[in-house]
Formats: structure tokens, sequence, C-alpha cells
């Protein structure tokens, strides 16, 4: 099953291999969204990431974490990605062991998705809620100024 | 403008975070009166025999309340006889989830042969005082007297995918240390869910 070509169009980490897309120093602000394809309002809020990421091209980087099931991979989240053609870059998050890194991503997460971190080199900020456009660029604009 | 939007930005917040509020280990449970798939209404002190509850809010339509049906199942039956029934409350706006509607819970306990109360907190009043956020989100309570107290919030193992690469089980766990008279050791434990649907 893991030999599926399909398999390769993905980038699957574990929590430790996911710890680096948290912590990123440089000038950027970077955006995580924890989604995935069965998740009705997260489906619902991605286009307002894709906005955002084209609109800060050279500031901003958008990454949405899927949680998607890995036995879901091929019948669901690849088929989804290949629809929307998303520009934000896509990781995917496999690791069972929840209750061991949720509490890293924020202590106050009890786990519900969506979840959406924006950080940069001086402030850090975990929003456990739905976004409208409107609501994120201001959140984003924060970070930027 | 700008500090209107940042006002109802703040106030949307805020009231995200008071809707995480609720039971903390500790604390007494309120009872409640909600209709079970085969049109009963079910309160926990009907349960007189009961030393506690395995409260469990789940769902039909959240893939992870889906990944552990079976293991809610055998949760009810290991646990029923001595003392501590699963009560399953599914918490969802039918109207933004028809797949959990009560007439749909019926149909997937037949299915899967769910043999402890299935209901629907259709006025979606009690899944807030617990402070349940997503499917499946357990609620441990044990009986103290006329009340029943929080002992345990969180997930039932820490395997979503499979049964047999489950290394702790942390409801029956804590449900065996209830039973002993003990402290449950791991009272609080966070898994991804589906967010409740409102």
């Amino acid at each position: 099953m893991s030999c599926s070509p399909n398999q390769n169009k993905l980038e699957v980490y574990d929590f430790q291999g996911i710890k680096k897309f948290l912590h990123q120093k440089n000038n950027k602000t970077y955006v995580i969204n924890l989604w995935a394809t069965w998740c009705a309002p997260c489906i619902k809020e991605l286009p307002y990431f894709e906005q955002i990421q084209e609109k800060y091209k050279k500031d901003l980087e958008v990454i949405l974490i899927s949680l998607d099931f890995p036995s879901q991979y091929e019948t669901k989240l690849i088929p989804f990605l290949e629809k929307r053609q998303l520009k934000s870059k896509v990781i995917v998050l496999d690791d069972v062991d929840m209750n061991s890194w949720i509490p890293k991503i924020d202590s106050n997460w009890d786990g519900a998705i969506p979840v959406t971190l924006i950080y940069n080199s001086k402030n850090r900020q975990f929003y456990p809620q739905s976004f409208t456009y409107d609501e994120l660029a201001i959140e984003v604009e924060k970070f930027l100024k | 403008m700008k500090n209107l939007k940042l006002f109802f930005l703040t106030l949307l917040i805020s009231t995200t975070l008071s809707a995480q509020n609720g039971y903390n280990i500790g604390d007494v449970a309120t009872d409640f009166k909600l209709e079970n798939i085969d049109g009963n209404f079910i309160s926990l002190s009907n349960f007189s025999e009961a030393k506690g509850f395995i409260l469990i809010f789940t769902c039909n339509t959240c893939p992870y309340a889906v990944a552990y049906e079976d293991r809610i199942e055998a949760l009810n039956k290991k646990y029923a006889p001595m003392g501590y029934p699963v009560i399953g409350i599914m918490p969802n706006n039918t109207k933004i989830k028809p797949g959990d509607s009560l007439e749909a819970m019926k149909k997937r306990a037949i299915e899967k042969g769910f043999t402890f109360p299935y209901l629907i907190d259709r006025e979606q009043s009690i899944f807030p005082q617990y402070g349940a956020t997503k499917t499946p989100h357990v609620y441990i309570l044990q009986k103290s007297n006329t009340k029943n107290i929080i002992r345990y919030i969180g997930a039932i193992d820490d395997n979503y995918k499979s049964v047999s690469m489950v290394k702790v089980k942390y409801v029956e766990n804590a449900v065996e240390e209830l039973l002993i008279g003990k402290e449950v050791t791991v009272a609080k434990t966070k898994a991804i869910g589906c967010s409740i649907k409102i």
C-alpha cells in the first residue's frame, strides 16, 4: 500500500518532522492552518488562506497541514488537492499519539479543528477558531506591521 | 471602521474562548433529559444502580467518531455490568449535519448493534455546559451520593487508527482505577476531533 505512486505526491511527517515548520526563524510571517478534507468548516476557510497567500506573496508563507487519515490519502486527499490546485504549501501530519503533540502546538488546544497558528520571529498567536477573510487579514496584518 | 472590526473580532475570540470553558476534574456534572433513539427520554438519575457513567459526545458523521464506534460499544459491554454504562450524546446541529439526525442515529445504532443509549442534544444546551468541543469527547462521571463528579475528560485511547496498536487505554484505565477506589492517574487527555457543529 505504501508503494503506491500517488503517495509520493504527499509530504507526510510525524510530529517530530512537523516541528521545523512551526519554528522557522527568518523574516517571513508564517500562517499554519490545521485542516482535513472531512472537516467542513476547514474547507470553507481554505480559500481565505489562498487569498492571503496571494496578497502577501513576499512576506508571508501559508502552510496547510492536513490531518486526513492515511487510509484516505488516495481516495480523498490527493483527489481534493488535484481538484483545488492549491497555491499554498500542503504537508500532511500522521502521528497517532495525539495526546503527546497537541499540547506542544498550543497548551490550550483540545484537538478540535480548524485551528490556525500565526508566527514570525517576534510574535506568535494560536487561534482555535474559523476565520472569515476579513478576520484573517486583520490578524495577519498585525504580524506584518 | 477598523476599530469596529477589531471590536467584533475581540468579541468573537472571547466568545470562542468562553465556549471552551466547561467542566474541569472534580466539578459536579449537570443531569439532563435527552431523547434516546428509541423515543424515550433519558436522565442520569434513571440509572439508580450505576456507580458512574462513561459519557461520550459522539456522532455519525465524524470520521474519528466512526473510527471509535466499535470501541465505544465494547466499553459499554465491558463496563455497564460493572456499574459504568456508556451514554452517547450527539451534539451537532442536524440542520448542518443531516447525517446526524435522530433517524440517522437510529439507523447507525441498529447497523452497529449499539447497546448503549444514544441521545440527541437537540437544543444544544448540554454539551456547552460540559465544555465539549468535538466528537468524540469523553467525560467519565463518578456518582457520589446524588451528584455526578467529573473524573476524566478526553480521548478513548492513544491510537484512533488501530485497536491492536493501542498502547494506552485512557478510558479503561480511568474506569478501572475508579472501580477500585483510586484516583484517576491520567485525568485529562487530548485528541483531534471534529468540531461540534452549531
